[in-house]
């Protein structure tokens, strides 16, 4: 091996790292190590003028291998590799020692930390000499986009991207876009018609050229990588003809099974066999609920349906389709799942009348909902007190440690919506915290004092229906604790609404599979970087926006929008992407043709060449996963960045101390 | 089947009724109880509060004692001393510390305690082991029509939910329904029954008291049943004072489980121990039908 010059750079990350380790002593030791020229330390690595010492040794002292000691590579080898390409060095010649996450930031003591450091560093100068200059991979970009999951977030990314005259595929795996929101009555805390600005913009998206709505669909499989994925998309069977289906709901009228209780209506309404969720839909086509529908389910039934449609789109014979679709990006915005507050038993829900969902509570409030708007229990009478319990399910580390942060201003609008409805009507809040935080939200909950509502400072404990004054006689009983007045207070009240938090839906860590990211600890999917990357995940070209990530409000999830949408028009806006050439290579000189790696790529992208009888690996489709080199009996396939000497001398450099 | 049998101070007092009904039950059930050597008072829940470790000493004891004597689980009726001796398992289990500072106190009576003792609620056995089937099977007389109030009390599943959700238990709702009775859902079923409040700060126990005897007698209940005799003295003998507190004019019959069981499986009254309970259980025991 030819004489290296490698030089070695230690950050010290303000006192993150330097706080820990012994920063002269670490270089000291560098400094000495065989093939090492030069090694420096230096406060801020990333900054300008960090950068430019690197370009400095290379271009002034010939310095051909070198080490960052510093952060993650996921943060910032790219900013280093960068670089050392503008001083005429082959990025891959660079590596990253990460003596941060691994070390300064998980370790107590601060001598054991400056060992570790060591080993580290120690690793990556053994490696470096075993390096070799690789060239990126140039692919070309296809620049359509999918956007999975049609709530507010969904659409708004769909719409921004179609207004570039980019093509857009619209996912939804229900029969109408609109999500949540189209659920709400008002939003708060400017009270907006939730509906008003909402349809305008369904009735867009489903008019878009560009634009092309698959509701009721969902994503099976995803295959390829950035600029060129693949998915296969399931359009689940409708049994009505879409081309032809005019959105009369005549067939609703005829259909004979009624009483299906309503998803959009959370179950206080009813709908048929053949339904419409809601008049606003979009597509506004009539579904057949093939679990409910006595045809479909080989009952006997005179089909008024079919009767009933004047273009005859009803079609029993219907089947799902499945069709593949090529995308250069691929939006996420799949929503979120009100958290259900049957799993705390002590608030009573399902087991006690009027105790109440807050997505219930919306619907009750709506005007096309279930009571007309019309603020009511159970008995249809309308109720004297009400009680709001926020927190449910939120902030409590039995259930979900998180705080869902969209409960408190919901809360405070229901009291508006009440007092508005039911001005005679009481209505407590009992909070733990109020976070106001957002645009006109303190100036909201100021508002709502002023109009009367009673402010409890205290996590409701319990919900019971046994009366021990007369006045609870008849009615629910809330037990809290009133943290201001400092005492143990009943609160008898005719209506409970339990402010559930929000919650990653049921699906969300088989969808992250599915497409190739993971979710963070609380279940929601997760995000490059919290701060810095925060719609972007760990697969090139795959983005984030909505409740997906995490509970937002409205405008938080319009904004997060229209940052994707931005990321994955700044990706399939270009022609060509570079992808990393870290990918595997079988010498067919080696390869016995035995299949095994053929079977175990998970992205189908090495195939067997008949002719010459041995495996070949298909540059574009590789993603360097490594599983063929690993499997492999006869140590044939290679992972350029990652050779088995690589490896080796990496291990050997941590344990060589 | 055969079970090491951990009876409890209460079991030789107040709570004889438990005792005799639970050994009663399960012999009828073709289930042998062994009764454990010489054993000592679990050191109930309250001691933990004053002195950790003694506190696991003396639970740990009795585990010691019955890892030695057979390999059976610890069967156990109270709920204060099922609590107590499962949760000195878990912490002996759990950490190395608790366990060698536990057999450090229990080197000095010449005994060692190895972690290996199951500890089960005679509840857990009843459904999990012996099964609900099995017991509707061996029904003489079904609990048709009459209408019984669970009461699970705070520490039978709590806090650890070894063998049913620790916040809203439900064996006892399901083994009575397979009995025939019907499940009178009341707001008081895990509440705490005010313990040993009731010696010390009467009027809070007799508060908590009051609570759960309104709401079973509000949902009709025909009678309560226990699954620990703190809890089943507290509601059965104090519902005079709670009557003379609170204006009230309560007389709702309570028994353990075991004794209603007992009743369903064909064992005869005396044998449970039925006319050892305060307010008679007469009109219970003739309602249901022979």
């Amino acid at each position: 091996m030819a004489e290296q010059k490698i030089a070695v750079y230690f950050c010290h990350c303000g006192t993150n790292i330097a706080g820990k380790v012994d920063v002269d002593k670490v270089v000291a030791w560098a400094a000495e190590q065989p093939n090492v020229a030069i090694a420096r330390e230096y406060k801020y690595m990333c900054s300008d003028p960090g950068q430019d010492l690197i370009k400095q040794d290379i271009q002034e002292h010939g310095i051909d291998r070198v080490v960052v000691a510093a952060c993650s590579p996921t943060m910032h080898e790219p900013t280093f590799r960068k670089a050392a390409a503008d001083a005429g060095l082959n990025p891959f010649l660079l590596q990253m020692a990460n003596v941060r996450e691994h070390c300064s930031w998980v370790t107590v003591d601060k001598d054991e930390a400056t060992e570790k450091a060591k080993r580290i560093l120690s690793a990556q100068i053994h490696r470096l000499p075993f390096n070799e200059a690789l060239e990126p991979i140039e692919v070309p970009v296809n620049p359509a986009v999918m956007v999975v999951g049609g709530g507010i977030a969904g659409i708004e990314a769909a719409l921004k991207l179609a207004a570039t005259g980019k093509k857009v595929y619209l996912v939804e795996k229900q029969p109408s876009i609109g999500g949540h929101m189209a659920m709400f009555d008002k939003t708060f805390p400017t009270l907006d018609c939730a509906a008003c600005i909402l349809t305008p913009k369904m009735s867009a998206a489903g008019k878009d050229p560009n634009i092309e709505l698959m509701a009721y669909s969902e994503v099976v499989e995803v295959d390829g990588y950035v600029g060129n994925f693949k998915v296969k998309v399931n359009k689940k069977a409708r049994y009505v003809n879409t081309d032809t289906c005019t959105g009369c709901a005549a067939c609703l009228e005829a259909c004979v099974v009624r009483k299906v209780p309503s998803e959009f209506d959370q179950g206080l309404g009813k709908r048929s066999a053949i339904y419409i969720p809601f008049p606003q839909a979009v597509p506004l086509r009539a579904t057949i609920d093939a679990e409910k529908c006595l045809t479909l389910r080989g009952k006997k039934c005179k089909q008024p349906c079919t009767t009933a449609c004047g273009p005859g789109a009803i079609d029993f014979e219907q089947k799902d389709e499945v069709v593949e679709l090529e995308v250069g990006a691929i939006i996420m915005a799949t929503g979120f799942e009100l958290w259900d507050p049957g799993q705390d038993a002590r608030y009573g829900y399902g087991r006690l009348d009027n105790v109440i969902t807050s997505l219930e509570f919306e619907r009750i409030s709506n005007a096309s909902g279930p009571t007309g708007g019309e603020i009511v229990c159970k008995n249809g009478e309308p109720p004297k007190t009400v009680a709001i319990l926020h927190c449910i399910g939120s902030r409590d580390l039995n259930h979900q440690e998180h705080c869902s942060r969209v409960c408190c201003m919901y809360s405070l609008k229901f009291s508006h919506l009440i007092k508005e409805h039911l001005p005679e009507t009481e209505v407590y809040e009992l909070y733990i915290d109020m976070r106001a935080y957002g645009k006109g939200y303190e100036e909201f909950y100021r508002r709502l004092m002023d109009e009367g509502v009673h402010m409890v400072r205290g996590r409701a404990a319990e919900v019971s229906d046994v009366a021990l004054a007369p006045e609870e006689e008849g009615r629910l009983v809330v037990k809290t604790e009133d943290t201001l007045l400092g005492i143990v207070r009943r609160i008898p009240a005719d209506m409970v609404i339990l402010s559930s938090g929000l919650a990653p839906a049921k699906d969300a860590k088989a969808v992250s599979q599915t497409f190739g990211f993971g979710c963070s600890a609380n279940g929601f999917f997760l995000e490059r970087h919290p701060k810095l990357e925060p719609v972007s995940t760990v697969t090139d070209g795959i983005f984030i926006a909505g409740c997906c990530q995490y509970p937002k409000d409205i405008p938080d999830t319009v904004a997060q929008a229209g940052a994707a949408a931005a990321c994955a028009l700044a990706l399939v806006d270009n022609p060509t992407v570079k992808v990393e050439p870290t990918i595997s290579y079988i010498d067919p000189e080696k390869c016995c043709g035995c299949h095994i790696c053929v079977g175990l790529c998970p992205h189908v992208a090495i195939q067997y060449n008949e002719e010459l009888k041995v495996a070949e690996v298909i540059t574009a489709a590789c993603k360097g996963c490594g599983v063929c080199v690993a499997a492999c009996g006869s140590n044939v396939p290679q992972q350029s960045g990652y050779l088995d000497d690589q490896i080796f001398a990496e291990i050997e450099g941590a344990m060589a101390l | 089947m055969r079970y090491l049998y951990y009876p409890g101070c209460s079991a030789e007092a107040t709570g004889k009724a438990y005792d005799i009904s639970a050994r009663a039950m399960m012999d009828k059930l073709g289930v042998e109880l062994v009764e454990l050597d010489d054993w000592n008072c679990c050191g109930a829940t309250s001691y933990f509060s004053v002195r950790e470790l003694d506190s696991f000493a003396i639970a740990a004891r009795n585990l010691a004692i019955a890892e030695k004597q057979s390999d059976e689980d610890l069967c156990v009726i109270c709920n204060a001393c099922y609590t107590t001796l499962a949760k000195t398992n878990r912490y002996i289990a759990e950490s190395t510390e608790v366990h060698e500072a536990v057999n450090g106190a229990l080197g000095a009576v010449g005994r060692e305690y190895h972690g290996k003792k199951a500890v089960r609620h005679v509840m857990d056995i009843l459904v999990n082991d012996i099964g609900l089937d099995a017991i509707a099977d061996k029904v003489q007389r079904r609990l048709t029509g009459l209408r019984v109030a669970p009461y699970y009390g705070c520490q039978y599943s709590r806090p650890m939910g070894d063998f049913d959700d620790p916040e809203f238990p439900t064996t006892m709702d399901r083994l009575f329904e397979t009995l025939g009775a019907e499940i009178v859902d009341h707001a008081g079923k895990v509440k705490c029954c005010g313990g040993m409040m009731m010696l010390t700060k009467e009027e809070a126990a007799l508060r908590l008291c009051h609570e759960l005897l309104k709401g079973a007698q509000d949902g009709g209940a025909d009678l309560i049943v226990c699954a620990c005799p703190l809890c089943e003295m507290n509601v059965e003998g104090y519902q005079p004072r709670v009557n003379k507190a609170f204006g009230t004019n309560f007389d709702i019959p309570v028994m353990y489980f075991t004794q209603l069981v007992g009743l369903a499986l064909g064992v005869d009254p005396k044998q449970l121990a039925i006319d050892k309970q305060i307010v008679s259980c007469e009109r219970v025991v003739a309602a249901i039908p022979a």
